[in-house]
């Protein structure tokens, strides 16, 4: 019996099947989304790098960062906030609509819970809860507004204020998403720590700024040379038992710099139509159309994401 | 001469990625360790020793016992020996310079694919060369009637080129955008695993058990059965539960990887139907012992791999060293452990010369099986600890990488068993090498595979 033709026929087959269903057809899908706007439509998402930080992701690379640190952020669900944003005239209505919506207080705690606005009347319920809360509140005159809360361990880390999406990654070239949590996720390292100098130090030595971090120094990416008359402006200020000898000083080099402002590039997070994310409510008076009765028009900025013009 | 050649400079590679392994496992709790070097901080070293133990040994030695069934299971001699040999030193050429590549800062960025295009362009090269002349002496084969071990490595074959060379066109010659390039790469990491390597070890194992027990395997239209489940669902995984692409793209990756439990038990069914009956020869013989723990590490692997791809578990597990325990069974409980056995049973066959030390043999046998275990468990232990405690934001970060610190430890000790381990094969092998030296040149040449009479399998 000679199988072999049969084989390589079958073999073919199944090979071609994952390939297309794996690769191909995800490809056709979504292999070629653009750029689109969000928000008022001015922001374009997402924006491609800068000269410096590109080259700072090329040390990022090259050093294999993403072997201990991933770049996506997940989360688990979501939780809806009901916030008052504008109380109004009648004032007695929306103290009983209080005393309904949180059972737990007394009247007193009503009138003063909505004297200031804009303040959350519930924070963390479900969808049904936020809707009902909706249905009690629908008095003329008061605005509310109903905010969605991605929840997770992710984004109560901080690492992010929702889970990343494809759209997210679109000019990431190479895409290093890291399938190691040795070290945090970085995908909003620059929002959280804003100072270059800060960063510089920690790369210089993890060790020095957080005491038993077992992220590996980079030491080879900065420069050990002589002091002149005036210490350098970007040279380290190191504290003083980590010192070098009198007469030198601690220089980054370009790649540590380029790295540090692709650390800092990693900073915005904006709402999309398939992740969104809270926003701050707005103010009264820029409030314009927010007395909602449903929670299905929550707050999302991004509800209509367009392509962007080219 | 040609597969002698492969065996060697494998080991040579593994060596060397377990070495830099090490390396690189020191530094997760020492991180000060060499770390005034570029080329040796921790994302260039890791990668490194991963790449030298899954191209340089695993794919090479996988290939040589690959080229000896082909040419023993057809009764024919090996076809172009003297290109084979051409091909694998370019083979190691390109890993030579894959690895100075990635430690000199200049890795793709691909997990799996960090070699340099110009690397990897050469190991695609010398891939053909070999994979023809195997696929000819396939083709010249005298023995008609095919064997199980045959399908799975006429498949294997063919299956590196396509998923490699679609690897590297879309990811480094021509990339796709954005998260299109963790699914090609995810796809083709699955691929390599769970279908290249899987085939090419288990036509080993279905090869070896039954041979060494001297009995037919239990069921060959079983083994055939899991053959066409690993190709036709195999191969569609590794795209992650939380990945950040279209839910139905994950969705699909979980569905065909729980699938995989069907080939799983038709494999283990049927290793364990053959063995069932002649487990005392597992006592004496320390070539069914390789094959055996290296069988069990298989299924063991494709198990965690399953469970851990659920939605529910990945939530924990996803991003840990879970990830990491799952391959490294791959790599040293499954993969290295066939190797070792088929080089056992193999190199005397070919050398007419018996192993020099069965001590050695002992010896490699206690302390790789103790190295797996040491590496493995703790990290997937420490694994499902660290997930545990990431997903509770009340714990702080830095006391979950405290807390993952001992089982890391653990991990480098399992590596530094595993190291002594094969250096001891490494010594057998180049005692065995010299000694030989007029038989290799004289016979090994043509590499007649002709049945021997040394039963080596009998005696050590
Ligand atoms: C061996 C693993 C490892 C590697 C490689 C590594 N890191 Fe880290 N990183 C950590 C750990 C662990 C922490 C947490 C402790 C700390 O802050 O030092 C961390 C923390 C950080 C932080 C602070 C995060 C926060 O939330 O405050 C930044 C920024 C960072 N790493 C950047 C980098 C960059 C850039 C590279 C590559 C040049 C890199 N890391 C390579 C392990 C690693």
């Amino acid at each position: 019996m000679n199988h072999g033709p049969l084989i390589f026929l079958g073999i073919f087959l199944a090979l071609a099947a994952s390939w297309y269903g794996t690769v191909v057809a995800p490809l056709l899908q979504f292999g070629h989304q653009q750029q689109v706007t969000v928000g008022a439509g001015s922001t374009r998402y997402p924006a491609a790098r800068s000269g410096q930080a590109q080259r700072g992701k090329d040390v990022y690379r090259a050093n294999g960062c993403f072997y201990c640190h991933t770049s996506q952020v997940r989360q688990s669900g979501v939780k809806f906030d009901v916030v008052l944003v504008s109380a109004g005239t009648n004032k007695a209505g929306l103290i009983s609509a209080a005393l309904l919506i949180k059972p737990g207080i007394t009247a007193d705690e009503a009138r003063k819970l909505i004297e200031q606005t804009p303040k959350p009347l519930l924070q963390g319920v479900t969808r049904p809860e936020a809707d009902a809360a909706a249905k009690t509140l629908a008095i003329p005159d008061v605005k509310f507004e109903i905010i969605l809360v991605p929840v997770g361990g992710d984004v109560e880390r901080g690492w992010g204020s929702r889970v990343s999406v494809a759209q997210d990654y679109l000019y990431e070239q190479p895409l290093m998403l890291g399938n190691q949590r040795i070290g945090p996720d970085l995908t909003t390292i620059g929002a959280r720590q804003r100072s270059a100098a800060s960063h510089l130090l920690h790369l210089y030595n993890p060790q020095m700024t957080v005491k038993g971090s077992t992220m590996p120094p980079y030491r080879f990416l900065f420069e050990k040379r002589k002091a002149g008359p005036r210490p350098s402006p970007d040279a380290l200020q190191l504290p003083a038992e980590y010192a070098v000898e009198k007469g030198f000083e601690i220089v980054p080099t370009e790649k540590a710099q380029a790295l540090v402002a692709y650390l800092l590039s990693l900073d915005t997070q904006l709402a999309l139509f398939e992740a969104p994310m809270p926003t701050a409510p707005k103010q009264p008076e820029l409030g314009a159309s927010t007395n909602q009765t449903s929670a299905a028009a929550f707050t999302n900025t991004a509800a209509a994401n367009q392509p962007a013009p080219k | 001469m040609a597969v002698m050649f492969l065996f060697s400079s494998a080991l040579i590679w593994l060596v060397i990625g377990i070495v830099l392994g090490l390396i690189s496992s020191i530094k997760l709790h020492g991180p000060g360790f060499l770390s005034q070097l570029s080329w040796l901080t921790y994302g260039r070293v890791y990668p490194a020793s991963q790449n030298a133990v899954v191209y340089g040994f695993s794919a090479q030695a996988l290939l040589g016992i690959a080229l000896w069934l082909i040419a023993r299971l057809g009764r024919v001699s090996l076809q172009g020996p003297g290109m084979i040999v051409v091909g694998g030193v370019f083979w190691n050429f390109a890993i030579a310079m894959g690895l100075v590549g990635i430690l000199t800062g200049n890795s793709t960025g691909y997990e799996w694919l960090e070699m340099p295009r110009s690397a990897s362009s050469l190991l695609f090269f010398s891939y053909a060369l070999i994979g023809v002349w195997a696929l000819i002496t396939f083709h010249m084969r005298r023995e008609r009637q095919l064997y199980v071990s045959q399908w799975y490595l006429l498949a294997a074959l063919l299956w590196f080129p396509w998923s490699y060379s679609t690897a590297q066109l879309l990811l480094v010659v021509s990339p796709v955008q954005g998260v299109m390039q963790a699914i090609v790469n995810g796809w083709f990491v699955h691929n390599l695993f769970e279908v290249w390597f899987s085939f090419l070890g288990l036509a080993g194992v279905f090869y070896f058990i039954p041979k060494i027990i001297g009995q037919p395997l239990h069921s060959r239209y079983l083994a055939l059965f899991a053959f066409w489940m690993l190709a036709f669902f195999g191969s569609w995984g590794g795209v992650y539960a939380d990945a950040p692409v279209p839910k139905w793209v994950s969705s699909l990756s979980i569905a065909t990887r729980v699938m995989m439990l069907i080939p799983m038990l038709a494999i283990g069914l049927n290793i364990q139907s053959t063995l069932s009956a002649h487990c005392a020869i597992l006592k004496t013989n320390m070539v069914l012992r390789f094959v055996w723990v290296g069988a069990i590490s298989y299924l063991l692997a494709t198990l965690l791999g399953i469970v851990g791809a659920l939605r529910s578990v990945s939530e924990v597990t996803l991003f840990t060293l879970y990830t990491n325990a799952i391959t490294n069974l791959q790599l040293y409980g499954f993969l290295g452990m066939v190797v070792a056995g088929g080089i056992y049973y193999i190199v005397p066959r070919l050398t007419e010369c018996d192993w020099p030390s069965t001590g050695l043999i002992r010896f490699h046998f206690s302390t790789a099986t103790l190295g797996v275990a040491l590496l493995v468990l703790p990290q997937l232990i420490g694994g499902v600890l660290q997930g545990i405690k990431l997903n509770d934001p009340q714990v702080p970060f830095l006391s979950v990488v405290k807390s993952t610190i001992p089982f890391l430890g653990m991990s480098t000790l399992g590596e530094l068993l595993l190291l002594v381990g094969n250096l001891a094969l490494l010594v057998n092998l180049l005692k065995i090498l010299p000694a030989c030296c007029t038989c290799c040149l004289g016979r090994v040449s043509n590499s007649t595979p002709q049945p021997k009479a040394v039963a080596v399998g009998g005696r050590i």
